[in-house]
């Protein structure tokens, strides 16, 4: 894949602190439970950081992106981006706000509008926040981020519906539209899940072009931690709502230090690399954020709960993220959710 | 446009008017009653007067030379003779079709605006107050029978108040200037057509809201969303365009509802259109009026569902490529 140290500018474009979100009678065999669906989430992104949300399906990825992109209410904690908290604006400033940051869905067949053409759907950011003096100019503006996104030729596809599309075709009038704006931050939830094996490298690829080239940051969200591998500079593996391991993405698969993170890691290295294959071989029942676990969330699957004896503690107090220690050197970027991060190798 | 698809619906449009037509003239001829058994009720009629109304009628012949000379007569444009008007059935027919086209047309045009109006801002608010009010109006008003909810209003706006006129299209009598006339019936309209407008808005309400509820959950009403487009724009031009295509099918079984209903309308309000016109008819059994009656609304409902499906076409982009 690309080169993908471009100097960060250090500057923060998005940081989520003890994000919360719960929503109210989602379980469906019983009534009125509250599902903590993100359960005190916090992160940071840097310009042009590509910040990879790892986890099995229903831990809460997408709500994240939901709260993120405003397209929910948090029931608390703050997202600040452009030093104003996003989870508490609405009206014009959420408007202003959401120039900023745009986003891009994991399924290309619903997420374009059916009636409207590549050039309406791409062309659309333009109007609502009011860029380009004239149509002509708005036009040029659309062709301009068409090629960007390798559609060509533009003025052809540009009059197309999405029907008329392939999955990775679409995904690119996603991208152009997305990018149309020159945002800050793109949020893209699953980006290539839903698309043919084929089509998945050259729309990763074009993610990591733009990013080298414009220098947009992405909250990239995956359920494959190998593609969170390639593409990410970071990490952050999500159990449960809640964040359990974050570090440079060749730290933390090189050296994890969560157990949750490790047996992910395994299973991975048996071929299928995807999480959904590697959470069966975790034992337990599956995690359901209607009935988060007592203590640590992760204890009725954790293999080191049992190597260990099952501690009083794993079941008692819910550990929260810490720095990861390893003799003298202390890794500050490197931490995880874990008692006994300090007896891992 | 697709051409093939053209001519397959412009085909099925010929084969069931031709089966519509057919079936017109076995439910007035095969089925037991002939029209001299029930003039003759009245026993003024010997048997020689009879054979020559049997003539008249040409029901002397076998029943597949009848169908023939049905289908002639109708290709020349001549339905029949009416018993109680002694006219062409076309020229009474003629005088009927306006007035109803007036009423029913004018009941439409605003029932179509009101009706998805009201369905959108039901919609754009799911489950909220102004949802609930407006479904439950809609509900109320549409399993109301159309001729209950017109005599509501005639009690309500003629009988109590007198501010208008319950019954008929203008004023008897009356010696205005052609404006005056035009308002006279204008007047005489308002009534007839709200009753129409109530019931049949609230169905379209219904349908509209239901349409644009299932729309509205689709991703890319989210996409809209965080592009940061207006709800405003979100819900009249994404959800309705997507929604569009419910309506314009209920909009074609609407004709036939409202034809319906225009019977029932016309009768309360002695309104003289085709809806009156087949109230008396069936109550003089004047067979032929009926028969024409029957065979305008069948056309209208036929081809109302020819042009909401070419109509179909033009706005479903997947059919148009298909
Ligand atoms: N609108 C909602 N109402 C109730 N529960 C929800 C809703 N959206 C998501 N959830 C629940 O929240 C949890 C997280 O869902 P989600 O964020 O979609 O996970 P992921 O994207 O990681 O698969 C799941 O248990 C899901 O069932
Ligand atoms: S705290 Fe205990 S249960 Fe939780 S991950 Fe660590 S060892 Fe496992
Ligand atoms: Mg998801």
């Amino acid at each position: 894949m690309s080169e993908k140290n471009v100097i960060p500018k250090n500057e923060t474009v998005l940081s989520v602190s003890d994000l919360v979100v719960r929503f109210e009678g989602g379980g469906r065999q019983s009534k009125k439970k509250i599902v903590r669906a993100v359960d005190g989430v916090s992160f940071e992104i840097v310009r042009g950081e590509i910040l990879a949300l790892v986890g099995e399906s229903g831990c809460g990825k997408s709500t994240i992106a939901m709260a993120v992109m405003r397209l929910l209410k948090p029931t608390s904690g703050q997202i600040i981006s452009g030093g104003v908290n996003l989870a508490t604006i609405h009206g014009r400033a959420l408007q202003r706000a959401r120039q900023r940051i745009q986003m891009i869905f994991q399924d290309p067949f619903g997420s374009l509008d059916p009636r409207q053409t590549v050039m309406e759907a791409v062309s659309e950011p333009l109007l609502i926040h009011k860029v380009g003096d004239s149509a002509g100019e708005r036009k040029e503006m659309v062709f301009e981020a068409l090629r960007m996104a390798q559609l060509n030729p533009p003025e052809r596809l540009s009059e197309n519906f999405p029907h008329e599309l392939s999955g990775g075709q679409r995904q690119r009038v996603a991208i152009a539209s997305a990018m149309i704006l020159s945002p800050e931050l793109v949020v893209a939830d699953e980006p290539v899940s839903m698309l043919d094996v084929s089509a998945r490298a050259g729309i990763l690829r074009l993610m990591m072009d733009l990013r080298d080239r414009l220098g947009v940051s992405y909250l990239f969200i995956t359920h494959d931690l190998a593609t969170a591998w390639v593409v990410a500079d970071r990490i952050a593996v999500v159990y449960l709502g809640r964040i359990v391991e974050t570090g440079p993405s060749e730290v933390l698969v090189k050296n994890p230090a969560h157990p949750y993170t490790q047996a992910l890691l395994n299973a991975s290295q048996d071929g299928d690399a995807t999480i959904s294959a590697a959470a069966m071989v975790l034992k337990g029942e599956a995690p359901s954020a209607a009935a988060v676990p007592t203590g640590c969330r992760f204890h009725p699957r954790c293999p080191k709960y049992v190597e260990l004896g099952k501690p009083e503690s794993c079941r008692s107090e819910d550990p929260r993220l810490r720095v990861i220690k390893k003799g003298e050197i202390t890794r500050r970027d490197h931490s995880a959710a874990c008692h006994f991060t300090d007896e891992v190798k | 446009m697709n051409a093939r698809y053209f001519v397959r619906k412009l085909s099925t449009l010929v084969v069931t008017l031709f089966l519509t037509v057919s079936f017109n003239f076995l439910l007035f001829h095969v089925l037991p009653g002939s029209p001299v058994q029930l003039l003759a009720r009245s026993g003024h009629y010997d048997a020689a007067a009879k054979a020559s109304l049997t003539k008249l009628f040409g029901l002397n012949h076998g029943l597949l030379t009848q169908y023939f000379i049905y289908l002639k007569n109708m290709v020349q444009g001549d339905l029949g003779f009416s018993y109680t008007y002694r006219k062409p059935v076309t020229t009474v027919l003629g005088a009927a079709v306006g007035n109803t086209v007036l009423l029913v047309g004018t009941a439409t045009a605003i029932t179509v605006f009101i009706g998805i109006w009201l369905g959108v801002k039901a919609a754009s608010r799911a489950n909220s107050l102004t949802d609930t009010a407006i479904t439950v109006t809609s509900l109320t008003l549409w399993s109301m029978p159309d001729f209950f909810t017109g005599m509501i209003l005639i009690f309500a706006a003629g009988v109590w108040t007198h501010v208008l006129p319950i019954s008929g299209i203008e004023t008897p009598g009356l010696t205005v200037g052609w404006l005056g006339h035009l308002l006279d019936i204008a007047k005489h309209l308002i009534l007839p057509a709200l009753t129409l407008m109530l019931v049949n808005a609230a169905e379209f309400s219904l349908i509209t809201r239901n349409a644009m509820v299932d729309v509205m959950v689709d991703d890319y009403m989210v996409t809209a969303r965080a592009k940061g487009v207006a709800k405003k724009v979100i819900v009249w031009h994404h959800a309705l365009r997507n929604a569009l295509l419910p309506i314009v099918t209920a909009t074609a079984l609407y004709v036939g509802m409202v034809l319906g209903g225009a019977i029932q309308v016309e009768t309360v309000f002695s309104w003289p259109g085709m809806g009156l016109l087949i109230y008396n008819s069936v109550e003089q059994r004047d067979y032929p009026v009926l028969e024409g009656c029957f065979l305008l609304f069948a056309i209208a409902v036929i081809a109302t569902n020819f042009i909401s499906d070419i109509l179909y076409q033009v706005l479903d982009a997947r059919v148009r490529n298909n």
